[in-house]
């Protein structure tokens, strides 16, 4: 916190010094941290390992071959005795105050999802940001963050991003942007700015708020059109429908003992997934034993989701039969309600039964909670069933809406492109949407845009949209602008810049300003201006409280209060017949952001691309995914190629099949942000786009539609076996039964389970008698670990599966990406890897997750097979890797029962592209081909902590060292941290009953033991 | 039937067969007095600068400590590089115009770094922190050798494993009382007397004579 | 065999003597040395030597790529990250065994019969050796790093990790390659000394003169001779034992199942010879025709190689049985399941082809009729060492497909990278023996003419 203090009254002092990013200071950084930027270290390397190394092909070309002449003497081994390159130091003319060189400096700022702010806390190296963590004073975070968040850093310095003004296809440069917007301002003032457009994202940054409606006020004719994917329309309108205005839902999760999800995945995505994450997993903590109290999740959904994976039960149904179950339950709960008009016979009412009577036993204490795409109604007959519940208050509390200016996007958006096509818009400018892409297929967005005279577009990349505009500007990344926003529960956070603009772009509000006549104000000025106006304190006062704000990223008791508001008594009569079309086709069509890329927003991240999505593991695509029931209904398989065309409209298009077990029968899943034609060189070519089929009469929820095969075959890249799915007989995976089934030839016994009965009657059931007897079955002496144990618990029953944890473990330790060809051959590179098994039938399985880093084990079969001593012990019980030492026989692999170690059987880390050189972790080496790396426990991050309490000679706190996983984590169940301490954190978790390591009865002493995972079914369900 | 080799010939087959011995060690030798050659290891190899610096003049003659310039050595893992700035607080006043100084001067008007020649530099692979190593008593003289009688910096150790590990492991033989340490004319005592006083400083540093991989590689 | 001895001496006509009749001194030395230094070059060896030189430089361009780009070429995957390479690695020292087996116990066993087909059986030794000890350094990811695994002292102050096979394997395979060299070349020197006085041409006589180190075939140098060998033959003896079991460490070390057994290195020293003698009989074969040496490489040679054939199939076949009664007897599930998935799992065809080749089918080599049959003999051969070699990829790679996490489990397909290191060794194995068979004498003039001795004894008895 100290540094950040210094950090927080010099930030323009950090923008100014990351101005000299561009100069002479990096080099000196790399040639301390990394020497990869030195030209002398580029050839070096070369000649060690010519850059022809490259991923996937194995193809041989000529100039392989030529360039060998050049290599083969290295690979003589001369190499090892090449002279190390002449480096230079490029110190500071003038030193920057609060940058110690070697010393990472934090600063608290936010990012935005959907227009909603989450705190986070960026690491940053002499201007450099390069990890981006969660921020414990924040709300929205509380030190947690997601994938997205994490992800955002490769955003950032992605070579792909937009990087100059262009103007009709030629670059151009700022000064003529602002002077031309300068000139299109007097032009449109006289006619008071009729036929000027603004298209925006989400908006809830006050700031910005405030200025697109002074820039309104100016000129009153012009309009201000909003739209996003995500933009979460149904909840707004839902709300609406309930209470007559749109009004901001917040849950209190840590309330609930009962909470049913519609089709809502609230736990990995939405705003405040992340917060919501942390409540739920502190009701999943069994910390006090059988006594302590956990609450119960029913989750009824049509694609499983990490929410439905970790619910007690989880009922499969076709997201359009939501609107049916809601209204069964609603009127369970006692809100008067007529049946659905294409009621279903698919939902049990037995189950419908036994979670109406476990709601209302919990009158107060329970929460329905809609999905962001059911329809309004669904979500006002969620408002009406916890008003009726008495949760209002308790579970769930509504605030004023966090946006600048909720209004309905769909329609909004509606609206532009009639005015587009009617020819009434002269100037259209969008910040940071890119409807051209994303907009509903039926809106042909594209050929309406043409009709604007003079099109505008700032975005982060030059995209589809840009493209078709006269004018692009790069906009800047939140870590280099100055902005602000709201998070979940409207707590306003101060987006400050970590380095100037890398690629000379500009912020919304920047942008803004050159039509209200604040051209001349920098962004710093416009969000200082524009808080400095809200408070009531002044001068000094104020300028306290801004440093604060600045120091906590966030302004205090900006939270919205909470208000009353009441479900109007005749919403169901306005809303009951909104429910979905009638019912054409059996099969239903549902379109979802992606698990990993969302909307499309990040499908140029390759860290996400490459990321196992929840349940499928699958990697770099999107599918049609169906159930088992559907395939073998229609004859198809995973790998499937076919042609989904949607009648009436007639628009089709083409995928591969992916058989989901859990999903619900009749019912097809596409995934969005796929399919992009012009998405940067990681986005473009990935997947198909699910938009083509996307209408705005039916965003979310579709039917009619209709599958073709096309006879070809789709190669889908996961990380976990795909063969094991096997409709013919095999009721259940090989590979899960072999997880989870308890003894047996196939019980390995990996995921321990038991119900809460069960685990009341037999508290230590995850014990295995087995596992001790090993124990003493050596001849050696057991080595005597003096001063700190490194050990890690990792708590089943907390995990979500939301795989942050994952990339934040790959953005700390430069973890490389290796494309979809090599994960498909099996050499995917994540140090942990979240396992996923199921249990029970294919149609409803149980699901579970399994996070799997290195084991750290005492007994490491990796170690004593090394012939170079690459992987070593160390005296605190690490499984030391020596990288430089590693020869690459890849015989510790072989070797580790757990298979956590990942091999760079190609050149995999980019050593080419300069921009990346900036983002790398500089305490961690980038491996280079031909090594062995693994999961070290974040060892660099370890060695600073025991480095700082050496110099103030004292130990290390416990929770002074934070894994990269454990800090990403959510739900916190990931705990690190000293087990010879008997009352660190870690070691009293190790001594709850649930503890279990993995393959024990190998000998193999894992340091990183489980906590089993617990169910808390309804005794009344049996499923 | 006629010879087809001369009788000398059995005196070449024989030499061959001890020659063979004798090169094949010849070549091993060489190899290794390569690898500890100053040729190859830059040991006490003298490095033009941009500006020739000496240390004997400033840390020596003059007796700046080395904490003046090297800001960050008791805080950070790099002991820091002064800016030009810090130059310029006393070649502002004092040869304001040596000639030898232009490339200061010009720096700090152009605001334009100077380019050192790194003389002490680790691979990539090896995390070295200097704040620990002052921390615990271990002199800057140990590893940077007589720096105050250096007209032009050189390398004062090999910068090997081996040249590291041998403190790692007897740092008794090494360690120095923690006023002395940024004293660059600091003389250890005898032998024996080091031995005795290693030992009980190391006791009362708390050190620990850390020879696990991840100690330097991660 | 002892017993046919007595056959003999008891005067009826030997039914297949070890070297065909009315052999003398000359003829002897004439025949094979003829093949060196008079025999044309035929179009038959030109065409082999090019089809064999083609395939190793098929070789050099999968290497040269694995250097340019890594081992990434190949299959290899997590889990299975060995493959072929380490395949062919245990395959081709296996086969090395039966040449040091012949020249090294055989010759301190006084079997005479060895004498005609240990000159070929030692290079092929040499051969195997060579191509096998490729492997282990072409498999690594950073073969310029491979000095690593050697003890030299060194600025680092770090040995090897000497707990690791691939440690042993280092100095077990270099010791092997030494001393077979060593073996052949001393057993070489009066056979050169033959050719350099037979030769014509002036460079001939200079190189087989350089290379026969002044031998003049005084009784000094002949009692040097025989102590030499048998010398050498008590060094590499234990190497025939001792050279697979550590290969075979490099499994048995591991705790994958279907690597963690005991029987491994009396099962891989078996296999070893097994393969070997395949081999022995596959080049034997065709050369005996091609070069009419009928009459020393006797149907009776064949018919003893056959025999250990069916003798080391027997114990490999055994190996088989308790590798699987093992596994079912130990009750470990992890072994259990390595088993079955052996029986029934993806690889599985692969399995039973592994124990029709090494089992089943050459149980034909009970009969004496088989054993007579010199194309069938050959088939067999050929049958055995595809035998051999799917025993190697049986036992690491589906193993290491499906071990202990069952999320991690892999299939791994070779790519044709994998073939063509494959292919390319046998280039450069098959090169080197053409070049050996023409300019080297490819059975033992010394030996051969001994023998020639002891049957006119037996002759002037009767």
């Amino acid at each position: 916190m100290n540094e950040d203090s210094i950090a927080k009254n010099s930030i323009d002092l950090a923008a100014a010094r990351a101005k000299l990013a561009g100069a002479g200071a990096p080099r000196l950084w790399q040639s301390l941290e990394e020497l990869s930027g030195t030209k002398e270290f580029v050839e070096f390397r070369d000649h060690e390992f010519p850059p022809s190394a490259g991923k996937g092909n194995d193809d041989i070309n000529r100039r392989d071959v030529l360039k060998l002449m050049a290599a083969s003497a290295a690979m003589a081994g001369l190499s090892a005795c090449t002279k190390l390159p002449t480096e230079k130091i490029v110190p500071y003319v003038r030193p920057p105050e609060e940058i110690l060189p070697g010393r990472p400096l934090f600063y608290a700022t936010s990012l935005f999802q959907a227009g909603v702010a989450t705190g986070v806390l960026v690491e940053s190296h002499t201007g450099r940001p390069t990890k981006i963590e969660g921020n414990p004073e924040h709300p929205g975070s509380l030190g947690s963050s997601d994938i997205f968040s994490q992800a955002s850093i490769l955003n950032f310095y992605d070579p792909d991003r937009s990087q100059s003004v262009v103007f009709d296809g030629r670059v151009s440069t700022w000064s003529d942007f602002a002077a031309e917007m300068g000139n299109a301002r007097t032009r449109l003032a006289p006619a008071k700015g009729a036929g000027m457009r603004v298209l925006t994202k989400t908006i809830t940054s006050p700031t910005l708020g405030a200025q697109i409606k002074s820039l309104l006020g100016q000129f009153p004719e012009a309009k201000w059109h909003q739209y996003e994917v995500c933009g979460g329309d149904s909840v707004r309108e839902g709300a609406r429908l309930a209470f007559g205005r749109p009004v901001n839902t917040v849950y209190h999760l840590d309330q609930a003992d009962v909470i049913v999800s519609l089709d809502a995945d609230f736990l990995s995505c939405g705003a405040g997934h992340v917060r919501y994450a942390r409540e739920f997993g502190s009701r999943r903590d069994l910390s006090a034993g059988p006594a302590s109290k956990l609450n119960r999740l029913y989750v009824a959904e049509s694609m499983p989701t990490s929410t439905g994976a970790v619910s007690d039960h989880r009922l499969p149904v076709r997201s359009a039969d939501i609107d049916d179950l809601a209204r069964q339950l609603a009127a369970a709960a006692g809100v008067a309600v007529p049946p659905s008009a294409n009621a279903s016979a698919k939902i049990p009412a037995a189950w419908v039964g036994a979670v109406g009577r476990d709601l209302a036993a919990h009158r107060g204490s329970s929460l329905v909670i809609a999905g962001e795409h059911q329809p309004p109604f669904v979500h006002a007959l969620a408002h009406a069933m916890n008003a009726a519940l008495g949760n209002v208050g308790k579970t769930v509390v509504y605030t004023e809406s966090i946006e600048a200016n909720p209004v309905n996007q769909l329609e909004s958006l509606r609206e532009l492109v009639n005015d587009l096509n009617a020819g009434q818009v002269d100037f259209l400018v969008i910040l940071g949407a890119n409807p051209v892409y994303d907009a509903p297929a039926d809106f042909n967005f594209a050929t309406a845009l043409q009709n604007a005279k003079v099109r505008v577009h700032s975005g982060l990349y030059n995209d589809e949209t840009a493209e078709r505009c006269h004018w692009h500007a790069p906009a800047a990344h939140s870590l280099e602008s100055w902005s602000d926003g709201r998070a979940y529960d409207g707590t306003a956070g101060i987006v400050q810049p970590l380095i100037a603009p890398l690629y000379d772009g500009h912020s919304a509000h920047e942008i803004i300003a050159l039509f209200t006549g604040d051209a001349a104000k920098s962004g710093h000025d416009l969000v200082r201006g524009y808080w400095q106006s809200q408070r009531p304190e002044k001068d000094k006062a104020f300028e306290a409280l801004w440093e604060t704000s600045l120091h906590d990223g966030l302004i205090a008791g900006t939270a919205l209060p909470a208000i009353s508001v009441a479900p109007h008594a005749d919403f169901v009569a306005l809303g009951h017949t909104q429910a979905v079309g009638s019912d054409t086709s059996p099969l239903e069509v549902v379109f979802r952001p992606d698990p990993s890329i969302g909307d499309g927003e990040f499908s140029n991240n390759s860290w996400l691309q490459e990321l196992p999505k929840p349940i499928t593991r699958l990697t770099w695509d999107n599918a049609a995914m169906i159930s088992p029931g559907t395939a073998q209904q229609l004859g198809l398989t995973t790998g499937d190629y076919v042609t989904l065309s949607l009648a009436p409209a007639g628009r089709n298009i083409n995928g591969g099949i992916y058989i989901v077990p859990g999903h619900a029968d009749n019912s097809v899943t596409l995934h969005l942000g796929f399919g992009r034609s012009r998405g940067g060189s990681v986005g473009t070519g990935p997947g198909f786009n699910s938009y083509l089929l996307r209408a705005s009469s039916a965003p979310w929820i579709a039917r009619g539609v209709q599958i073709a095969k096309t006879g070809k075959k789709y190669e889908f890249a996961t990380t976990q076996a795909q063969y094991n799915i096997d409709l013919n007989g095999h009721p259940v995976e090989e590979e899960s039964s072999a997880a989870v089934g308890q003894g047996g030839e196939h019980g390995r016994d990996l995921v321990r389970i038991a119900t809460m009965e069960e685990f009341r009657k037999d508290p230590s059931f995850a014990k295995n008698p087995e596992d001790e007897k090993t124990k003493d079955l050596t001849i050696y002496p057991g080595y005597k670990y003096e001063g700190y144990a490194w050990g890690m618990s990792i708590d089943l029953n907390r995990c979500v599966g939301c795989n942050a944890c994952v990339i934040a473990c790959q953005s700390e330790n430069n973890i490389a990406v290796v494309g979809k060809d090599q994960v498909a051959r099996g050499r995917a590179m994540h140090w942990i890897r979240i396992d996923t098994y199921f249990r029970g039938n294919l149609d409803n399985p149980e699901m579970y997750y399994e996070p799997l880093p290195c084991m750290q084990c005492e007994n490491a079969p990796c170690e004593y097979v090394c012939p170079v001593g690459a992987t070593t012990h160390n005296a605190e019980g690490l499984n030391d890797m020596t990288y430089n030492r590693c020869v690459g026989t890849r015989y510790c692999s072989n070797n580790c029962p757990y298979k956590v170690r990942r091999f760079n059987f190609y050149l995999y880390s980019d050593y080419k592209t300069p921009s990346l050189y900036g983002m790398r972790n500089p305490n961690v080496t980038v491996r280079s081909r031909g090594v062995m790396e693994k999961c070290t426990y974040c060892v660099q991050r370890i060695n600073a902590a025991k480095i700082r309490s050496e110099e103030e000679n004292r130990l290390i706190r416990d929770g002074e060292i934070i894994t990269a996983c454990q800090s990403a984590c959510p739900s916190e169940a990931i705990v690190f941290g000293n087990i010879n301490d008997p009352n660190s954190k870690v070691a009293k978790l190790k001594a709850q009953t649930r503890d279990y390591g993995l393959l024990e009865d190998l000998n193999t002493r894992p340091r990183t033991t489980y906590l089993a995972r617990v169910r808390n079914p309804n005794p009344e369900i049996r499923d | 039937m006629a010879q087809i080799f001369h009788r000398s010939t059995n005196f070449i087959s024989r030499l061959s067969i001890y020659g063979a011995v004798v090169i094949i060690g010849a070549l091993g030798y060489a190899l290794y007095a390569i690898a500890m050659s100053p040729w190859y290891t830059d040991q006490n190899v003298k490095r033009q600068q941009p500006v020739p610096f000496s240390h004997r003049h400033h840390a020596g003659e003059l007796g700046i400590d080395c904490r003046y310039c090297h800001t960050s050595v008791e805080k950070s893992s790099f002991a820091g590089v002064p800016p030009t700035q810090t130059c310029m607080t006393c070649h502002s006043q004092i040869w304001t115009n040596a000639s030898m100084l232009e490339p200061v001067r010009a720096s700090y008007r152009d605001d334009k770094s100077i380019e050192w020649i790194r003389v002490n530099a680790l691979p990539d692979f090896v995390y070295f922190d200097h704040s620990i190593h002052v921390a615990k008593g271990v002199g800057c003289t140990t590893c940077h050798g007589q720096i105050a009688e250096m007209p032009l910096t050189e390398r004062a150790g090999t910068l090997y494993m081996s040249w590291c590990l041998e403190c790692h492991r007897q740092p008794e033989k090494y360690v120095r009382p923690k006023s002395e340490v940024f004293n660059p004319y600091y003389e250890p005592p005898s032998a024996g007397e080091q031995l005795k006083m290693g030992k009980k400083l190391v006791a009362e540093y708390n050190i620990k004579s850390l020879q696990t991989c991840s100690t330097c590689h991660r | 065999m002892a017993s046919e001895g007595s056959h003999n001496t008891a005067g009826v006509a030997d039914p297949d003597p070890i070297i065909g009749p009315g052999h003398t001194f000359e003829t002897v030395t004439d025949k094979i040395s003829s093949i060196v230094l008079t025999r044309p070059v035929t179009p038959g060896w030109v065409f082999g030597l090019l089809i064999a030189f083609g395939a190793l430089m098929l070789l050099n361009l999968t290497i040269t790529l694995l250097m340019i780009k890594g081992v990434g070429i190949w299959g290899i995957r997590v889990p299975t990250a060995w493959g072929f390479a380490i395949v062919n690695f245990v395959w081709w020292i296996g086969i090395g065994h039966a040449g040091t087996l012949i020249s090294a116990i055989l010759l301190l066993l006084h079997q005479k019969w060895r004498t005609s087909i240990n000159r070929f059986a030692e290079a092929m030794t040499l051969f195997a050796v060579m191509c096998a000890g490729m492997f282990p350094l072409l498999h690594m990811g950073r073969p310029w790093m491979f000095f690593y695994l050697m003890p030299y002292p060194n600025p680092m102050w770090m040995w090897p990790q000497f707990r690791s096979p691939l440690v042993w394997d280092v100095f077990a395979v270099t010791t092997y390659l030494t001393v077979s060299l060593l073996f052949w070349f001393v057993g070489l020197i009066p056979d050169l000394a033959t050719l350099r006085d037979r030769a014509k041409n002036k460079t001939a006589k200079i190189i087989y003169g350089m290379l026969s180190m002044g031998w003049r075939g005084s009784a000094i140098h002949w009692s040097r001779y025989e102590t030499a060998s048998l010398l050498l033959a008590g060094l590499a003896t234990p190497l025939v034992v001792s050279v697979h079991t550590v290969v075979s460490f490099d499994f048995t070390i591991g705790i994958i199942p279907g690597w963690h057994t005991t029987i491994f290195p009396p099962y891989f020293v078996a296999g070893a010879i097994y393969s070997g003698f395949a081999m022995v009989l596959t080049l034997a074969i065709p050369i005996r025709k091609f070069y009419h040496l009928e009459d020393l490489v006797t149907a009776r040679h064949l018919d003893i190689m056959a025999k250990v054939m069916l003798a080391t199939g027997l114990i490999v076949a055994y190996g088989y049985l308790i590798e699987a009664f093992l596994a079912f007897y130990s009750g470990d599930q992890y072994e259990i399941y390595m088993m079955k998935n052996r029986f029934h799992g993806p690889y599985a065809p692969l399995y039973w082809m592994l124990i029709s080749c090494n089992i089943i089918i050459p149980q034909l080599l009970w009969s004496r009729k088989v054993r007579r049959n010199v194309g069938l003999l050959f088939v067999l051969s050929l049958v055995v060492n595809m035998g051999m070699w799917l025993e190697r990829f049986v036992i690491i790679v589906i193993s290491l497909s499906r071990d202990f996490i069952p999320s991690s489990w892999g299939m791994y397909y070779p790519t044709r990278w994998d073939w063509a290191t494959y292919i390319g060794t046998f280039g450069l194995f098959f090169t080197l023996f053409f070049l050996f068979i023409r300019f080297l004498p490819m059975i033992s003039i010394v030996e051969v003419r001994s023998l020639v001795h002891e049957t006119n004894e037996e002759k002037g008895h009767s």
